[in-house]
Parts: C-alpha cells; sequence; structure tokens
C-alpha cells in the first residue's frame, strides 16, 4: 500500500530500559522493519507516551508498533482506533522470561530485536478493522419453548427493554412444571413442598405487551444470523408466518425418560407403578377433588409407598440413560411428603444408591426424614406385581448387603425416571447411522429449529443429546452464535436452576443481538470488527471450511462458493487453517501477517549454537499463561519465539513447512484441550488443529526431517508453572537432534 | 420377660423403627441417619462389631427387630464418644447403642452370656444394694461368676495388680464386713423403684 506510514515505538519502563539496548531495537526497527517513524519513550503507557503515539497518527501515522508490554496489559492506553497496532512482547516474554544476568543479556537483545522485527513485519499486513456493512439489526427476542424457562427468558428479556416472541408447541404454557402438584422447596426453610406460582407466571406473560405468544406453533424454518434472523413459525393448522428476530434463546426443555422401557419395574403391568410425572398427575387430580389419593387400579387407601431412585439412569450396561438428571432425588422426596401430608402414617421408601440435593436439598432432606420418610441405600432389582394389586419390590440392599431385600404389601410404587433432551436431530449422526442406534436417545428426532445453515438444522449436541456449551466459560453459549440454549435441553437440572439459566440465557441473547447490530463478535472475540473474507478467484470450492467452521458458520451460495455469515462468526480463523489454498484472511489475521513475521526473524547459522523455535501459542489459554510465567519469574529458553494465533485451529499448514523451510529448528503448537472435556474456545478448533497436525510427519518426512520438529501440546490457562518447563523440554530435545539443515537458504 | 417382648412387637406391628422411636432412649435420631459411615469408620472397636452403628440404624429401618435386638453389637460399645464427636447429622450415637442394649434387655432378648451384659448387671446390683459400690466384693464377683477354679486362676492373675492396690491403700481387704454403703439405703431403694415405675409406665412397661 502506498500510503502506509509505520511508526515504532519502544518503551523503557518496566525494567525494558535497563535489560535491553533499546536504542539497538529503535535502529532495528528503523533498519530492517523499514519504519517511517521511530521514537524511544521512557513510559510509554503514561498520558505524555500516548499522546506522542496521538500525535504521529494524526500526523500520518497509520501503522502502530508499541514495542513494549504484552498486548493483554495496557489494552486500553494503547487502543488507537482506525490504525492497526502491533503489540510486541518485550516485558512479559522476553525480559521477565529471561534471566537479569550479564551472560543473559546478549541472548535477551536477540530475542527483542527479533520481536521488534516481527512486530514491524506484522503491522505492514494488518489493517484497522471496519465492521461488514451487511449486518443485521433486528433486536427481537425468539424464546422457542414455553415452559419455565422459556417465560422466564421471554419476561427477562421484555423486562430489559426487548420485544419478544415466544413459541409453544402445545395449546397452552406453562410446560412441564404447569403439570406439577407442588415444587421442591425454593425458599428458606427448604422443608415443604411449595406451591409452584405457575398460574401468576404465565399471566404475566401473555399480560406483557413486549410478548408475542405463539401457540400451538412451532419454527418451521430458521435462516439468517444474528441481528437479521428469519423464522417461520407455523401452527398446527399449517398457517405460517414469518418473523425477523435478532437472537434465539432454545428452551425446548425435556422429556420425561419413557418409563415402558422399564418393565422389570411393573410399568405397564400394573397402574399401581408410576413415574414421577405420573404421580403429580395423581396428586394434582386428588387435590382437585379435595380428597387423599388413592391407588389406581383399585381406588383403595394408600398405606404403603415406595419410591425407585435412578430408574433407568445412571445405568452402566448402556441400555438406558447413563447419566444423573440432578432433580429427582429432591423430587422423590418431594413427592413423599404429599403422602406423609396426607397421612403421617403412610409408610413411605425411597431407595437409592446415592442421594445427590442439589441447591438447598440437603435441607430438604433432613426435613424428609424429620417427617419419617425412610431413606434406604439400595438398587431395585425388580417389582413384582401382585394379584390384588399390591407389588412387592425386590432390591439389593447395599448397607447390609442383602442381595434378596424386599418391601411386602407395597400399594404404589414410583419410579424416578430421568430427563431427557428435546434438543432435536443429532446433526452429527448421519440419518442412516440411526437405525444402528436404535435404543439409543434422540430416536426419530423432529428438529426444533430447522435452520436452513449448512451443517444441519440443529443446535449441535455434546453427549447424550444436550446441547453443547463450552461448560467452563461460556455455559449458555451453543455452536450457533446468537442461538442461547437454557433449561434442561442443556443439561439435566431443577426449575431453580432452568430459571437462572433463562436469565443467564436473555442477557446473553440480547448481548448477541446488540454486537450483532454493530458488526461485532459474540465472545470470546467479542467486540471484534474483523471477519473473515475469501479471494474468489482462488477458491477450489473444496468446503472444507463450510464443514470444519465449529459454528455453522459457513453456507454455500448457488455457485457452490462459501458463503460467509460473519454475524455467525466467532473470528476463530479455524476456516483459515483448513483452507488449503490459503484464500480466507481477516483484516488484522491472515496466512501473511503470520507468515511475515515467521520469516522476520533472524535464523543463525549452523554452526552459531543458536537454534530458533517457533511457538504458536493460543492467545486464549496458553499466551496467557506464557505471559503470568514471566510475571511469575519462571525463565525459559532464549531461543523460542512465539506468535500468539487466535486459536490452534487457525493455524493453516503453510507456516509450519514455510518456517521448517527458513531454517526453524522446531516449532510447537500450544492450544487448549480438545475432546469430549474440551476447553478450546471455540470447541474444535484446537481439536482439528491436533488432528490436521496428526498428519505432519508425512511432511516431515517429505522435508527429510525429524519427527520431533514439530510438537503440538495442550496447555491450560492454569499451566503457569509449566509452560516454561514444556518450552524448555523441548529446546532440551532439539539441542539433542541437532540443528537444522535448512539454514541459510 | 417374653411377654413384654410379644407385647411390643405386637403394638407396633413391623414397624419397628416406630417402636425404637418411642421406647428405646434416643430413639427418635435414628431416621435420622444417613448412612455415610462416619461412625463406623470411626470407632475405635469397630471391626470387632458385626454390626457397626450405621447397618444397625439400616437394619432398624429395614425392620429387623429379632436380629437387632439379640445382637451382640451395641454391647461393644465402650462409650468413647469418637462417633458422637463426628456424625455429621449429630446423632447421640453412643447414647442410642446403650439405649438399644438396654431395651434388648428389658425385653429379655439380650445374649444371656454377653460379658458386657452381665458385667452390668453385676454393677448395678451392687451399686443397687447400699447406694455406693462394694469394690471388692464387685471384684470377687466377677472373678468368681464362672466357677470356683476360674475365680482362683483370675485373681491369681491379678495378684500384683491387688498387691499393689493394697501397697497404696486403693485396695480395703476388709469390704466384704466394713463396706458401710450410703446414709440412706432405703430411701435409695424407694427412689430407684420410683424411677423405675415411670420409666416403665412411659415405655408401656407397666403391667
Amino acid at each position: 500500500m502506498a500510503d502506509m506510514k509505520i511508526g515504532a515505538y519502544v518503551c523503557q519502563g518496566c525494567g525494558l530500559g535497563e535489560r535491553l539496548d533499546t536504542k539497538a531495537l529503535a535502529l532495528v526497527a528503523q533498519k530492517e522493519g523499514k519504519a517511517h517513524v521511530v521514537r524511544e519513550h521512557e513510559f510509554l503507557c503514561n498520558g505524555q507516551g500516548v499522546a506522542m503515539i496521538q500525535k504521529d497518527i494524526d500526523e500520518g501515522v497509520n501503522r502502530v508498533v508499541i514495542a513494549a508490554c504484552s498486548r493483554r496489559a495496557k489494552a486500553e492506553a494503547f487502543n488507537f482506533e482506525s490504525v492497526a497496532v502491533a503489540r510486541v512482547n518485550l516485558r512479559e516474554q522476553v525480559i521477565w522470561s529471561q534471566p537479569a544476568t550479564d551472560e543473559a543479556r546478549e541472548l535477551t537483545q536477540e530475542m527483542a530485536a527479533d520481536y521488534v522485527r516481527m512486530g514491524c513485519a506484522e503491522a505492514k499486513k494488518v489493517l484497522a478493522p471496519t465492521a461488514n456493512a451487511e449486518h443485521g439489526t433486528n433486536k427481537r427476542v425468539l424464546v422457542v419453548g414455553g415452559g419455565i424457562t422459556g417465560m422466564t427468558a421471554a419476561l427477562e428479556a421484555s423486562r430489559a427493554g426487548y420485544d419478544v416472541l415466544l413459541v409453544e408447541k402445545t395449546g397452552a404454557l406453562g410446560g412441564y412444571m404447569a403439570k406439577l402438584h407442588r415444587r421442591v422447596p425454593y425458599r428458606e426453610p427448604f422443608a415443604d413442598p411449595q406451591a409452584t406460582g405457575i398460574e401468576g407466571l404465565m399471566a404475566s406473560v401473555s399480560q406483557d405487551p413486549h410478548i408475542t405468544v405463539y401457540l400451538n406453533s412451532t419454527t418451521t424454518r430458521t435462516s439468517g444470523a444474528p441481528g437479521r434472523f428469519s423464522v417461520d413459525i407455523t401452527t398446527e393448522s399449517g398457517q405460517t408466518v414469518t418473523e425477523n428476530v435478532g437472537a434465539i434463546v432454545m428452551a425446548s426443555g425435556f422429556s420425561p425418560y419413557d418409563a415402558a422401557k422399564l418393565p422389570e419395574f411393573g410399568y405397564g403391568k400394573s397402574r399401581n407403578v408410576v413415574d414421577q410425572a405420573g404421580l403429580e398427575e395423581l396428586a394434582r387430580a386428588a387435590a382437585a377433588k379435595g380428597e387423599p389419593m388413592r391407588r389406581p387400579s383399585d381406588g383403595k387407601e394408600i398405606k404403603s409407598v415406595v419410591f425407585v431412585q435412578c430408574a433407568g439412569q445412571r445405568d452402566a450396561s448402556g441400555a438406558h440413560l447413563t447419566y444423573c438428571s440432578g432433580h429427582c432425588c429432591n423430587t422423590s422426596m418431594k413427592q413423599a411428603m404429599y403422602f406423609k401430608e396426607q397421612n403421617p402414617d403412610i409408610d413411605t421408601a425411597i431407595i437409592y444408591t446415592d442421594l445427590r440435593t442439589p441447591g438447598n436439598g440437603e435441607d430438604f432432606y433432613r426435613s424428609a426424614q424429620r417427617k419419617g420418610v425412610i431413606f434406604t441405600k439400595g438398587k431395585v432389582a425388580s417389582v413384582d406385581v401382585g394379584g390384588d394389586g399390591s407389588t412387592t419390590v425386590h432390591f439389593h440392599d447395599l448397607i447390609l448387603d442383602d442381595k434378596a431385600a424386599i418391601m411386602k404389601d407395597v400399594d404404589l410404587v414410583v419410579l424416578a425416571t430421568g430427563q431427557v433432551p428435546n434438543s432435536g436431530v443429532n446433526i452429527d449422526i448421519p440419518p442412516a447411522a440411526s437405525d444402528v442406534d436404535g435404543a439409543k436417545v434422540g430416536e426419530h428426532a423432529v428438529s426444533v429449529l430447522n435452520l436452513t445453515y449448512r451443517q444441519g438444522p440443529d443446535i449441535p449436541q455434546l453427549k447424550y443429546g444436550f446441547t453443547d456449551s463450552h461448560f467452563i466459560c461460556f455455559p449458555y453459549e451453543t455452536r450457533r452464535t446468537g442461538i442461547y440454549a437454557a433449561g434442561p435441553v442443556r443439561r439435566p437440572m431443577d426449575i431453580t436452576q432452568a430459571v437462572e439459566d433463562a436469565t443467564g440465557a436473555a442477557l446473553k441473547a440480547i448481548q448477541a443481538l446488540e454486537n450483532a447490530s454493530l458488526g461485532r463478535a459474540a465472545h470470546p472475540r467479542s467486540g471484534d470488527l474483523s471477519f473473515p473474507t475469501f479471494r474468489r478467484e482462488g477458491c477450489t470450492q473444496c468446503k472444507r471450511c463450510t464443514v470444519e467452521c465449529p459454528f455453522g458458520a459457513i453456507d454455500e451460495d448457488e455457485q457452490r462458493y462459501p458463503q460467509f455469515n460473519e454475524g455467525r462468526c466467532r473470528r476463530c480463523g479455524t476456516c483459515m487453517g483448513a483452507c488449503p489454498v490459503r484464500v480466507i484472511s481477516f483484516e488484522n489475521y491472515s496466512i501473511d501477517s503470520v507468515g511475515s513475521q515467521i520469516k522476520a526473524v533472524d535464523v543463525p547459522d549452523e554452526f552459531s549454537e543458536k537454534p530458533r523455535i517457533l511457538l504458536l501459542a493460543c492467545e486464549n489459554d496458553a499466551y496467557p499463561a506464557l505471559d503470568m510465567a514471566g510475571v511469575a519469574g519462571h525463565t525459559s529458553s532464549a531461543f523460542v519465539r512465539t506468535i500468539p494465533v487466535r486459536c490452534l485451529g487457525s493455524v493453516n499448514m503453510i507456516w509450519i513447512t514455510d518456517a521448517l523451510n527458513s531454517g526453524y529448528d522446531g516449532v510447537m503448537l500450544m492450544g487448549c484441550r480438545h475432546g469430549d472435556d474440551y476447553q478450546c474456545h471455540f470447541v474444535k478448533g484446537s481439536e482439528l488443529a491436533n488432528y490436521r497436525m496428526s498428519k505432519i510427519d508425512d511432511t516431515l518426512k517429505n522435508l527429510n526431517l525429524e519427527k520431533d520438529r514439530v510438537r503440538v501440546l495442550e496447555v491450560a490457562i492454569a499451566d503457569i508453572g509449566r509452560v516454561p518447563a514444556l518450552i524448555n523440554d523441548y529446546a532440551a530435545k532439539i539441542q539433542e537432534i541437532g540443528m537444522s539443515p535448512f539454514k541459510g537458504f | 420377660m417374653g411377654d413384654i417382648n410379644t407385647a411390643m412387637a405386637e403394638q407396633y406391628r413391623n414397624n419397628f423403627l416406630k417402636e425404637v422411636e418411642a421406647n428405646v432412649e434416643e430413639g427418635q435420631w435414628v431416621k435420622m441417619c444417613m448412612q455415610c459411615g462416619v461412625c463406623s469408620g470411626s470407632c475405635p472397636l469397630g471391626p470387632a462389631w458385626e454390626h457397626p452403628p450405621q447397618e444397625i440404624f439400616m437394619m432398624i429401618r429395614a425392620g429387623r427387630r429379632d436380629e437387632v435386638l439379640k445382637s451382640e453389637s451395641m454391647w461393644m460399645c465402650t462409650s468413647c464418644y469418637n462417633c458422637i464427636v463426628r456424625c455429621p447429622r449429630e446423632l447421640p450415637i453412643t447414647h442410642i447403642m446403650h439405649g438399644l442394649a438396654n431395651y434388648a434387655h428389658r425385653l429379655g432378648l439380650a445374649p444371656k452370656m454377653n460379658p458386657t451384659r452381665r458385667f452390668a448387671k453385676k454393677f448395678w446390683n451392687n451399686l443397687a444394694k447400699s447406694g455406693r459400690v462394694n469394690e471388692i466384693e464387685l471384684s470377687a464377683g466377677l472373678y468368681f461368676m464362672d466357677g470356683f477354679k476360674t475365680g482362683i486362676a483370675r485373681a491369681w492373675a491379678m495378684k500384683d495388680i491387688g498387691i499393689g492396690m493394697l501397697k497404696a491403700k486403693r485396695l480395703n481387704p476388709f469390704g466384704f464386713v466394713t463396706h458401710k454403703g450410703c446414709k440412706d439405703k432405703k430411701g435409695i431403694h424407694r427412689m430407684l423403684k420410683k424411677a423405675r415405675e415411670i420409666e416403665d409406665r412411659r415405655k408401656g412397661f407397666a403391667a
């Protein structure tokens, strides 16, 4: 670009002036970095320093290289709008990661000089990003599901000043909660079942002028992106309206696990065996008539009730649900109290293997014990149905290790079956494969959102059919930007948790549509204006980007070219890492912006005994860990040159081969943990990078290089002591295998 | 005694937990056990018990009346109070164990030859007779409760301690005749009788 004017600024504060020859660094920026303006400053981040830079910008500098501290520090001071800024991390990862000795001075200076070169190289290749012009500005929230989660989300969004569309499949709001007689207590003293209060909530929703409710309706088509979703809402009778919304909360809830799959517990053989939902029905019917609950089979008085916990749950054999639904222990205690309320002499026994009482359930547990509910640690083997309607429960008493324990003359058996998420179609299983997995959760699934996304009609799932979300950092986020899952569709939960979840999701939805209306990214690069574009004439239509995007952001247009929906994009660059012809780039992050940094490093010759190791570090976890290692005073090899990447998924193979070709002795990649317990902030980026790197051996073989020239590592943000050790280990390994034969070409 | 047992069993049908709650000292706590097993793990004699406290509580809830009441287990308790201190549900486990032992004894179901029970009986009778323990008589009674020959053998085995106590004047060899007891023996006997009556009435033992 003709009018490019680079300003390079070397800070002398925080000990940089003492430990480094900043004058020499300024010279490097000027001579090698070709910076037009070069200045040293004793305290760059103070008002005077910043004003100095601003003055240069006003006078025409449009690329700024700041050779000072980490990009994670002083971000506000060095926030110059409309110019591209490259940060050179001389503090945390140079002087603080090197010993402060005279002997180390030379290598530290070389390190700093390289980073200045890299910073100048980067500055030449990046632009200050401008928002995509095509972003949507719709600020309505669509809530799918009218249960406690959906209603709470709708009310919260409405209270925050946003219009809401609430779509409910059935003819009434309330969902599962409306079917309950009472709820588990959520207030002090957590001792007795409480009224659900659902009627009041339903009334508030229907009376809210900002909430439009669509009953007997489903979402039959969802397209677009945050800020500009277009949704077809179809009623049972087939009438369709198309609405535009900015963000979506998916609160499709759960279905109780089908108790008919548990014939060994007598379900279906006797009306006196019910599931938890069946008991609520019984209790509501009795309460409506003002009568005590009676045996469903013959209307006889109930004297003894047994609750079977984990019925079809936590099943190691895999025939039923393998997980714990979390709410059932509290629910069974609540239901046992229905009977104790009716008549304290009714024997109520809860047979459990592990009593789990989340929230304030421990108080509730004590209350149940005080009321005389009997808790028996055991595993129910079978329920025999007798001729007279009473049943016998056979179980293994785990405390007394009595395999033939029984409870006789039981009038009613209640099975605590679990929650199955209503998460729609599992897009990771091809339709044909569902036959093989016939018994699995989610069979014959009907799509909830009917997304027109290339990657499939529903939100990706993680495990057991629950929607995928970054459990630690972004629990409400799904892998579809602007669409937030809340309630038991996300993970098993009770009412209290669902309400919290709904509130969180509503706020995230608002955040998403507000970001979208400014053309900015959602988490984890929230506020980022950059977005991926591709060079059409170079594209081979291989579709790798559309397939690999963890967020389904990329569709295909009529001519089968990738169509980036910037609003759905999280700016991870996984598409950029995937592209074999390297046509995808961001304004401030590209193959070239990193590649030129790699090439800017001064690689000494084979006989110098100064190897060069490239470290591509994930900016989310690995790079902060490296910074903090420096802060903590851990030293590591001076031969490493670190470049932060948005995600390991954005690492294109060309960077590795370029580095090795230009004489680097080794390449390290540090990213987040992948797999089921992933920590990758972009969900699949780290996994994809690992997969791609598993094929690196062939490349190394072709180059006639050793396998150890490339090492991929998993690093967490807390690995502050571990990262320097990993670096030093690898440096020692490189020492052992010797210098690369590619130097000096 | 057998009559009381049958009467109690019938009164509470097969709800042993309710029977324990009504008749056993601190029995109302049994339902609060959450089966964590800390009591069993804390008991210094734990491995020697056939059924540690956690199990006994479970057996009570499971209605295993005979098995619990005829058990030797609660007689093993040495009142160290480790379990009480550690129980997260604050159950007075030691007291419940003694309550159960006492109840079993009252129903005539306690194991006849259980040494703790026999010692407890000897101790109580000795104490109740004069209101104050006659040590030499109690010791001799214990040594010789299984016959003259074993009594001599036990006394011989303990002779060094006995001589030591004599020298230190901790044992009065003439206690058989000189033991005086409390002043108002009759009053004490009346008091104990009254207490027994009250307890029997409360627990439904009264004839």
